[in-house]
């Protein structure tokens, strides 16, 4: 029964293109058995292409896709162990909800008894007791979407694909439902790969996070490697690194306009970026012991549990969890440590 | 009361003045149905229980003859020829919807499937035949089906039909006909249900092990439903009544209830017998559809 929790995943060399437009360009990919693995990237940058291409929804240029041992490039979708949460749902609204769950075991015609024994599990595991006499419309969104869940897992499918799960809820769902995924994914063990733009969805929810951009994956990695070190200036963006300070190597580290920092890692460039998080850069009213520089605040936003401070020089913006209220003009000290600053590539 | 003010629909004004107004407005169509819709319809009724007097003029004298007739009993003993000839069109009727049907879900998928650009073109090519007379598109079938050209040729060919002869009239010419005056009519509602199909429960159906026939079941023809309804009542309706191309493609020997109705009201000239077919035609088209409405529900189901 388990046999479906030691497949790995393997994509190979894909190139996808629709007419002119090359919307994966060769990507190499692998993704583990058992690991909740996310593509993360802005819209149009292929990650929904490479999982329709996983589904069997869609079809390579070139390049194939390795399930186990299985070449499954060519296998249309309804003989794919692998099973979808739409984006929007696609529950079929002339059946309930029940049957809805069960359309998979029925499609597979697999013996009633056995079909109903999943479809109650699939039913408990996601709360669902109460609503399975429903028609589709009746549901909300957060309802629809567990729906949804539950029928693609009642099939116990080798991957779980999930597209852009959360983008139809509120964000206060959003938060709860991220959390859920993560739970389910853990008991269950099933490989899930989610695909989204969001970058807290990807932070809470995955062991692994393949960055995408302009059909490529930019940078795979843990939560924790792709948020604190950046490959690039796109990934620092679009995970949220405001800060971008133009640096020049020089001996044992870097100059910038906010002075030397000596860095672990010495860039290969000579003249290039380094980035320091908002939550990093340390304020304070007196001047630190060392690589303290003297800024003025901009303005400051109020966050609810903080304040963004914009601060000149360096353009710097500071997320700050102090209660102090700072005043656009307030003179304050500002210390980087050096073993936060992260230069990035090209 | 009535002259309590309301709000209506962001206006301020009286019930009384908005009866009389509502009045105003519907007393057209109301009296366009009542003067030649439901009188003449019950003048019908009438007229099916009158009497055909020796020169085919009407006697106002009650009788059921004209429904045993219908029924088959005359003085020579009974005869299944009137009854056939209606089964016979409920015959055709049901082959036409369906080979429409048939040849329209490809015809309307491949439409929306063209660039929005050509679609219209597509879709004006479908409206096309509605800018010829019915009765002229039923002559083009006579040269269609002509020893000359290939049908006719290929037909021989297969051995159907003795070298040199047309392919009319009979049941494949009547067939031939009917499918392409009624497939626009299928088409086009059809056409309007497939543009917006929701392609995800497509997908989704698929993502879940389905065959295609299961595809079609449970993912398109839910979806299409209505539009497939609309263009099996504009067919299925008009095709029972037809008497056009049958009379034309089919030869004297394929008789429709469409022929034996005009027969009545022409060269026969007896109305009352007329009108009772007319009314059996009406009676078995509506028995039709409620069969369709609680069928087609079955099948929704499954």
């Amino acid at each position: 029964m388990d046999t479906h929790k030691d497949k790995n995943l393997t994509i190979k060399n894909m190139v996808k293109t629709f007419g002119k437009v090359e919307v994966l360009k060769t990507v190499n990919q692998e993704v583990r058995a058992g690991e909740f693995f996310t593509l993360l990237g802005p819209s149009g940058c292929g990650k929904t292409t490479l999982l329709r291409i996983i589904a069997g929804l869609e079809i390579p240029t070139s390049g194939s896709v390795i399930l186990g041992n299985d070449d499954i490039t060519s296998l249309p979708a309804n003989k794919r162990h692998v099973n979808m949460v739409f984006q929007s749902y696609a529950l079929f609204p002339h059946l309930t909800i029940y049957e809805n769950i069960a359309f998979g075991l029925r499609s597979r015609k697999i013996n009633a008894d056995e079909i109903k024994r999943r479809v109650n599990e699939g039913i408990e595991m996601l709360r669902l007791e109460t609503l399975k006499d429903r028609m589709p419309d009746q549901l909300s969104g957060g309802q629809k979407q567990r729906v949804s869940l539950a029928r693609a897992l009642v099939n116990e499918p080798d991957i779980l694909l999930l597209d852009e799960p959360m983008s139809a809820l509120d964000a206060k769902l959003r938060a709860q439902v991220q959390e859920e995924l993560r739970r389910l994914q853990r008991k269950l063990g099933t490989t899930f790969i989610m695909v989204t733009h969001d970058q807290d969805e990807a932070l809470v929810c995955s062991d692994r996070i393949a960055v995408m951009n302009e059909g490529q994956i930019v940078q795979c990695g843990t939560p924790e490697e792709v948020y604190d070190y950046p490959c690039n200036k796109f990934v620092a963006e679009f995970l949220g690194a405001a800060n971008m300070l133009k640096a020049k190597r020089v001996d044992g580290g870097v100059e910038t306009e906010l002075g030397f920092f000596a860095l672990d890692k010495i860039p290969d460039w000579n003249e290039g970026l380094v980035t320091i998080r908002p939550e990093w850069v340390k304020i304070s009213e007196n001047k630190p012991d060392h690589n303290g520089v003297l800024a003025t605040v901009e303005d400051s936003v109020y966050r609810g549990t903080n304040f963004d401070l914009f601060l000149s020089p360096g353009n710097l913006r500071v997320r700050t969890s102090s209660y102090k209220h700072f005043r656009t003009g307030d003179k304050i000290w500002i210390e980087l440590t050096a073993s936060d600053l992260v230069a990035l590539g090209d | 009361m009535k002259n309590k003010n309301i709000l209506w629909r962001g206006e301020l004004t009286t019930e009384g003045s908005l009866l009389r107004k509502g009045l105003a407005f519907l007393s057209g169509g109301i009296s366009w149905l009542m003067i030649f819709l439901v009188l003449p319809g019950l003048l019908f009724i009438g007229v099916s229980f009158a009497t055909r007097g020796d020169h085919g003029e009407l006697i106002w004298k009650f009788t059921v003859e004209n429904y045993q007739r219908l029924a088959g009993y005359s003085l020579f003993g009974w005869t299944p020829d009137y009854l056939l000839i209606l089964w016979r069109s409920v015959e055709v009727a049901f082959v036409t919807t369906l080979v429409s049907v048939i040849l329209a879900y490809p015809l309307s998928f491949f439409i929306a499937s063209r660039p929005a650009k050509s679609r219209y073109v597509w879709l004006t090519l479908i409206i096309v035949p509605f800018w010829t007379n019915m009765v002229i598109r039923t002559y083009a079938w006579f040269y269609l089906l002509s020893p000359e050209l290939p049908l006719a040729k290929l037909a021989t060919a297969l051995g159907m039909i003795p070298p040199d002869t047309p392919l009319y009239p009979n049941a494949i010419a009547v067939y031939l006909g009917m499918v392409s005056v009624f497939l626009p009519f299928v088409v086009l509602p059809l056409y309007s249900s497939v543009e917006r199909l929701d392609w995800a429960l497509v997908e989704a159906a698929q993502d879940l092990y389905s065959s295609k026939i299961r595809v079609f079941m449970q993912a398109i023809l839910p979806q299409t439903a209505p539009g497939l309804s609309v263009g099996i009542i504009l067919t299925f309706v008009p095709a029972m009544g037809t008497f056009v191309v049958p009379d034309l493609l089919g030869g004297s020997k394929y008789m429709l209830v469409g022929n034996l109705i005009q027969q009545q009201f022409g060269s026969s000239r007896d109305w009352p017998f007329g009108a009772a077919v007319s009314l059996g035609l009406m009676v078995l088209t509506m028995i039709s559809l409620q069969i369709y409405n609680r069928k087609g529900k079955e099948i929704e189901v499954l």
